[in-house]
């Protein structure tokens, strides 16, 4: 056991972190809106558009997250056309790309999250919200949103841990995020097992913290 | 088309044979899981607190830390702990282990990890009269075991393993950092070698939906058989 190079690697691992940090909130908070979006075009009475996000949901739940990132990072650039549009300033980047295959991906888990949580709404409640007389777009949003959040809470939670780990696959696109130093030290110093603690002693206090801050939540907006 | 022909011309017959190696890396780490779910199964449920300590750091260490992590240090490490053994033994030239079995091992952990919870679960939602019956009938701890708490704990599992296995089947895709030629190692030479990427990351991504698309169906139909009667 080399524990003086645990202590060295632990300011680079630490400011690996912050890349880490970056790409989950960034990713969750986009993640959220697609979530948000896909699960009212489920809800919604159409069957096409109903279709449409189920398959969204279903493929992007039913293949490897490093395949959507290969995709949008390989093979996006592949397209001539594509290339010579605005988006390739943000699709160049390895960082963006990233984002976004991590922000399609958590929004499919989201909208399904979401979905289920809209769906145990129980009846009498928009019912109610009916029978006082208020309008259906105030219903939807102070009585269904508040509510389906509340009810979501605890998936959202493990979600958000899953999402923590998916970051990790930053590091396949030349991203230096806490796994990709992590390796970087591994593969110059050949010690696997002192970097394997201290990045996975990184990675569980972050667990750590997400589940804490996720229990004062629920406790809050319990009913 | 072309491009997946069978034979020199195409990526075809590659491609299929990494599907089969995706197969069998996922079926491996999977029973390698549940091996590890026996193990620590029992230490998570006992009573004695340094037991369920151990138990409680396995789940929640291999479900904390990425996947990634956990390869790497299986692909780095892996060698070096295994001649670190074979030295104890008075063997002292380099060992060099398989991708096969560095992947399907470390996958393996993290999902007896996802294994270990779905079966507790399971036992825990067991009727508790069920256990005090089977004691009052003088039941053998064998035939306890593997006669009544088993089938039920099936029945409470397999929707929940079937997620696991998804999650496996999935997990597999990262092996490919190690060089084990699986789907997504075979596209990314198909990819780098034709430079078509684009092409062959979504026909990787077909053949992961076609996966897990017939898993499923043949999980929901285990799910009909353990369900008879309920």
């Amino acid at each position: 056991m080399d524990i003086s190079l645990m202590i060295t690697s632990l300011p680079k691992l630490q400011s690996a972190t912050v890349v880490t940090l970056k790409l989950l909130s960034l990713s969750l908070f986009f993640g959220l809106f697609i979530g948000l979006l896909f699960a009212i075009l489920r809800l919604n009475k159409n069957i096409f558009i109903n279709k449409f996000a189920y398959g969204y949901s279903y493929v992007f739940r039913g293949t490897p997250l490093l395949v959507q990132i290969f995709i949008i990072y390989f093979g996006l650039g592949q397209i001539e056309y594509f290339r010579s549009t605005f988006l390739w300033v943000i699709f160049k980047e390895p960082y963006w790309c990233a984002i976004i295959a991590f922000a399609l991906n958590t929004g499919a888990y989201t909208s399904e999250i979401l979905r289920s949580a809209f769906q145990t709404i129980k009846p009498g409640l928009i019912e109610a919200g009916k029978s006082l007389g208020i309008s259906n777009k105030i219903i939807f949003y102070k009585i269904q949103i508040p509510v389906a959040i509340r009810q979501s809470l605890p998936a959202y939670g493990n979600e958000i841990i899953l999402m923590m780990k998916g970051t990790s696959l930053a590091s396949t696109v030349t991203l230096m995020d806490l796994t990709g130093v992590a390796k970087y030290i591994i593969s110059t110093t050949f010690k696997p097992i002192e970097v394997f603690i201290v990045a996975g002693g990184i990675y569980l206090f972050m667990t750590f913290i997400i589940h804490n801050i996720m229990k004062f939540l629920e406790k809050k907006f319990s009913y | 088309m072309e491009l997946l022909a069978f034979g020199k011309t195409g990526w075809g017959d590659e491609l299929f044979i990494a599907t089969l190696m995706t197969i069998a890396v996922s079926i491996t780490a999977m029973l390698i899981g549940f091996l590890f779910a026996l193990i620590f199964t029992p230490l998570k449920l006992s009573k004695n607190k340094f037991l369920n300590f151990i138990g409680n750091s396995y789940t929640t260490v291999i479900r904390g830390v990425p996947e990634l992590l956990v390869i790497y240090l299986f692909f780095f490490g892996g060698s070096g702990a295994v001649m670190f053994v074979a030295s104890m033994f008075g063997y002292n030239d380099y060992i060099e282990i398989n991708a096969f079995i560095t992947g399907s091992f470390a996958i393996g952990i993290i999902s007896g990890a996802y294994s270990t919870e779905v079966f507790r679960g399971a036992i825990q939602s067991i009727d508790k009269g069920q256990f005090e019956a089977s004691q009052v009938l003088g039941l053998k701890k064998f035939a306890y075991f593997f006669r009544v708490i088993m089938p039920q704990m099936l029945r409470l599992a397999i929707p929940n393993l079937s997620n696991v296995w998804q999650i496996t089947l999935k997990d597999t895709s990262l092996i490919s950092v190690t060089g084990l030629v699986e789907i997504m190692r075979q596209s990314y030479i198909a990819a780098g070698s034709t430079r078509d990427p684009l092409f062959f990351y979504s026909f990787a991504a077909v053949l992961y939906l076609t996966l897990t698309f017939l898993s499923m169906k043949l999980i929901n139909r285990l799910e009909i058989k353990y369900s008879r009667g309920f």
